[in-house]
């Protein structure tokens, strides 16, 4: 077919599976009796156990040697709109869809004992995300896109709303408001963006074309109100603290571990390769927005007393890193901003699985009500000090490598973003270590005595996690190695932009002379 | 004297229904079960809706059009009043409103918007106009033990009235100009004679906006509609928000963009700032109600305020998107009127929000349902509610108005915040009321036909989309 596309060749169609077989469950689990929760609980782990599974030859079979779209699948779907079910992965999605399915286990995992309401309907929220989630990083027709990217509020509005803390009211609507205003203006990008290129949805072909440089500019201030508001950006982050702190600890695991990336993602995805002048004459402004999340975010955390709200704000500021990377636009920036990236997911998801995990267990969030926590649940603690370490970025675990290659990428770009990303990590370090201290170490809080350490099921939704958290620090180049071809294109992509216009202007001043 | 009748094969339609109407009528004195009027009825109507086939045609001169567009329109109608009949079976005898004109009424409506959505002369149009409101304002006030609906039925009657006077001002000032109420005449005539900034022209389609922008809850001319939806049966209400909503966009696209044609500019400056103070006042005020019904009022004129926006794209892209809108929002905001009316029982009201606290507990599928109309009316994917509003923006930004689908898109965020309100009561409330849903099977019907629909036009548009545009062919 096109040349910038390899369809899929396994012997069933990868990416549909993945898509659809949560929804499938979801299905399921809406036609069983509301009394077997146990049934919909095991429904849920299979669905999403067995969607795991079918990811893995993406991983085995993914060809590292092209930027092209691989396991690619195409239909005709809404034919008088030049609308097609079109979907496939590179390097930059092809993880973000692995963590996504990974994730989608140790959610379910964490929500066994903890939902207690509506058992039936929070599993099939949580599916039904997952579903749109791989939906999104999948997706290669901007109405796929769009759709799966507004269909996941929905279900994530009733996680947060319906199983949430006490303000989880306050804090859903805050969510579906804020990432609503920023996705309608998308929506109104695409439009113009469709018309402008002769009715295509069609994103590679979108990608092949170039713009003028004002339409880019208004393009690229459209798509950041929805891109940035999903990461989030200073200073439209707000929701975040909220939304973080109040939903319930799988929402809170896949807002941070996936959501958030969606953001980050549509920069790379789209941003840059559509708007590559934009972008380019844009740098300065979304590099200074992210050195201020960096230390913005951190210094909030100093002042947090509460748990999940000081992770939120940490993940404020590691967002910042991200974006600082992809703007760094250099290789060694868009590679770490996308590593940190799945080293977020991977290291923040854990710290909130490890925050549900003790949540259970006090139903108290405030840092005040903790305290020698070492003594009391000594595997626990370890687990949370590999976690915490990982976060603040020491070597040898996966935050260090994404952090490195950022702030290599981050002073290549600009000695002085790069100065002040550094004192993000430095504070980082600050406030993640007192709160190790001020959790696990000093007298047993009387309200933590007596605490029983984690079983095996909480044990194993954390276990995947170090893994990863090990494997990526020390072996970086395992994952590394699927963005190499897939960024450099993209880079490519970006710096030769404007290239033609100089280019041709050079050959006609030729000519005159 | 050579008299010839006329054609009647465009007509046929509404010559079946308009015998349909009186006989609905006639049986009533003699059955004294109601339920069967309907059944009666909703036969009548599937019958009417056969003989479209084939139907069309110019009759009467050209005073009398059925086309395409008509046609279309025609179904709008029959969708709605068959769906409208189901959901008032039940609730109409909860009300002890359960009287045979009851239906008749309904009837006699329809035939006004199908005369309405067909109307190739300014007369015809007036005649489609004035059967459907009067149906509608006794049906207003067709609870007449109950002093909220006899408001809603006079105050409809006064404004409806007193916008009928704009219109006939502004059709007497066309026919004055141009000495026709032939559509088509009237826009050869203005071509001819280069009537482009007459200002009597002007002060014309100035009362025919303010005349349609009544019967379509436009703002400013909306201000009828709260107290009217409020206060009418709900069956009413549904009826309402839809039919002559729909009527009224119908005679706005043919009156304009064929009669108008050539003063497009001058009726799209006044329809403008219409749409976006529509917008507005809809979505904002929509957002401290505290009645449902008063609230889904609201919400009418800011869906009216959308559909404008593909009239003023003025082409057939825009006509037909907004064709795909109103058929889109019959069967979604039609849905949400099933859930609504479901609340109402025996010595309960049910139409504040309150009453919505904790649904998803007691009843998880009327919640379920009316979560999915509640998100299809905010516009988000994969419901249909979506793709009309893309299709409405699509057509609005080809035709250059990308700063009004910005205003619109923000506006359509805002509303966001009302409808999810009801979500939130549903779902992450406790009940406090102890709500007992009146069902029943004709209410199921609408239920599942308008979820399905919602649904299945959300993912699958194209038929609907190609219907819309085939419809507009050749307009």
């Amino acid at each position: 077919m096109e040349p910038q596309v390899i369809m899929n060749h396994l012997s069933y169609p990868i990416l549909s599976v993945l898509i659809f077989l949560p929804m499938l469950g979801a299905l399921l689990i809406l036609i069983t009796r509301r009394s077997w929760e146990l049934l919909a609980k095991s429904i849920a782990l299979i669905t999403s156990i067995a969607t795991f599974i079918l990811s893995i030859p993406l991983f085995t079979e993914f060809d590292k040697t092209t930027h092209r779209m691989q396991f690619a699948e195409r239909h005709s779907w809404i034919p008088n709109w030049n609308i097609n079910y079109f979907i496939g992965v590179d390097g930059i999605s092809i993880l973000l869809v692995l963590l996504s399915t990974l994730t989608a286990i140790l959610c379910v995992l964490i929500s066994w004992e903890s939902i207690t309401k509506k058992v039936k309907e929070f599993y099939i929220a949580i599916l039904l995300t997952t579903s749109f989630m791989i939906g999104v990083f999948c997706s290669l027709d901007f109405f796929l896109f769009y759709l799966f990217w507004e269909a996941m509020l929905i279900p994530m509005f009733l996680i947060i709303g319906v199983w949430g803390g006490p303000n989880r009211v306050y804090a859903a609507i805050k969510f579906f408001l804020y990432t609503l205003v920023g996705s309608v203006l998308m929506l109104v990008g695409i439009i113009v963006l469709y018309l402008y290129s002769g009715k295509t949805f069609n994103i590679l072909d979108l990608m092949t074309r170039t713009y003028p440089f004002s339409m880019q500019l208004w393009l690229f201030w459209a798509f950041f109100a929805a891109f940035a508001v999903k990461v989030p950006m200073w200073p439209v982050h707000t929701w975040l603290p909220d939304a973080h702190t109040e939903a319930p600890t799988a929402g809170s695991v896949i807002l941070a571990a996936i959501l958030i990336k969606m953001g980050a993602y549509g920069f790379l995805r789209f941003s840059l390769p559509l708007f590559p002048e934009a972008a380019k004459a844009m740098t300065p402004v979304m590099l200074t927005l992210s050195v201020v999340a960096i230390i913005y975010g951190a210094v909030i955390c100093l002042a947090q007393t509460d748990l999940k709200r000081l992770i939120a704000y940490s993940s404020v500021s590691h967002m910042g890193f991200v974006t600082l990377g992809i703007f760094a636009l250099n290789t060694q920036g868009v590679e770490g901003g996308i590593l940190q990236m799945i080293n977020h997911g991977v290291v923040t998801g854990a710290l909130f699985l490890s925050v549900g995990i003790v949540y259970d267990r006090t139903h108290t969030r405030k840092i005040a009500d903790y305290g020698g926590l070492a003594t009391v649940m000594p595997v626990y603690a370890s687990f949370f000090m590999v976690f915490t370490l990982a976060a603040i970025g020491l070597p040898a675990t996966n935050g260090f490598v994404g952090e490195f290659l950022i702030l290599l990428g981050g002073f290549t770009k600009s000695k002085l973003a790069g100065v002040l990303a550094s004192t993000g990590i430095i504070i980082g370090a600050g406030y993640m270590l007192w709160l190790y201290q001020r959790i696990f170490f000093m007298e047993v809080n009387p309200k933590v005595s007596g605490l029983p350490d984690m079983n095996v099921r909480e044990a194993l939704s954390l276990i995947p996690l170090l893994i990863l958290v090990l494997w990526i620090g020390v072996y970086p180049n395992a994952f590394l190695s699927y963005l190499h071809v897939s960024v450099s294109h993209l880079l490519e992509r970006v710096s030769s932009a404007g290239m033609q216009e100089a280019a041709a202007a050079k050959a006609i001043m030729e000519v005159i002379r | 004297m050579n008299f010839q009748i006329p054609d009647l094969t465009p007509m046929r339609p509404e010559l079946i229904m308009t015998a349909l109407a009186l006989l609905v009528m006639l049986v009533d004195l003699f059955v004294r079960k109601k339920e069967v009027m309907a059944v009666l009825s909703m036969a009548g109507v599937a019958i009417v809706g056969i003989s479209l086939i084939g139907s069309q045609g110019e009759t009467f001169g050209t005073m009398f059009i059925s086309d395409g567009y008509s046609t279309f329109f025609k179904l709008i109608f029959f969708i709605n009043v068959i769906l409208s009949i189901l959901i008032s079976i039940k609730y109409i005898s909860i009300e002890r409103a359960n009287f045979g004109e009851y239906y008749s009424l309904i009837l006699f409506s329809t035939i006004g918007m199908m005369i309405m959505a067909s109307a190739g002369d300014l007369i015809v149009l007036y005649l489609g106009l004035e059967l459907m409101a009067l149906s509608t304002y006794i049906l207003a006030g067709f609870i007449r033990h109950d002093i909220k609906s006899n408001e809603a039925a006079l105050k409809y009657f006064l404004l409806g009235a007193f916008s009928s006077g704009f219109l006939l001002y502004g059709i007497s000032l066309v026919y004055g100009l141009t000495g026709t109420t032939d559509l088509k005449a009237i826009a050869t005539f203005i071509h001819e004679r280069g009537l482009y900034d007459n200002p009597a022209l002007l002060l014309s389609i100035a009362f025919l906006v303010v005349a349609f922008g009544f019967k379509i809850a436009a703002a400013p001319f909306h201000m009828w509609a709260p107290d009217v939806y409020e206060g009418a049966p709900t069956s009413i209400t549904a009826f309402m928000s839809v039919g002559p909503k729909a009527a009224g966009f119908a005679v706005i696209g043919r009156v304009f963009l064929v009669a108008f044609a050539s003063v497009k500019v001058d009726w799209v400056t006044i329809l403008v700032p219409i749409s976006i103070l529509t917008m507005a006042v809809g979505n904002i005020v929509a957002l401290s109600q505290t009645n449902i019904k008063r609230m889904l009022a609201y919400s009418s004129v800011a869906h009216a305020g959308y559909a404008l926006l593909g009239i003023i794209a003025a082409n057939n892209e825009g006509l037909a998107s907004m064709m795909n809108y109103l058929m889109i929002y019959a069967f979604m905001n039609l849905g949400a009127f099933a859930v609504i009316i479901m609340l109402r029982s025996e010595g309960f009201k049910g139409d504040s929000i309150n009453d919505y606290e904790g649904l998803s507990k007691t009843h998880p599928w009327a919640a379920a349902l009316m979560l999915i109309f509640m998100f299809s009316l905010t516009g988000i994917p994969p419901t249909a509610g979506f793709i009309g509003k893309l299709y409405i923006f699509m057509a609005a930004i080809n035709a250059g108005y990308t700063w009004l689908v910005i205003i619109a898109v923000i506006f359509s965020a805002i509303s966001a915040y009302f409808y999810l309100r009801i979500v939130m009561y549903m779902y992450m409330r406790d009940p406090k009321v102890s709500v007992q849903l009146t069902t029943s099977f004709p209410q199921g019907v609408v239920l599942a036909v308008t979820t399905a629909a919602v649904l299945i036009i959300g993912v699958f548009p194209t038929a609907l989309v190609e219907f819309a545009k085939a419809a507009v062919k050749g307009f």
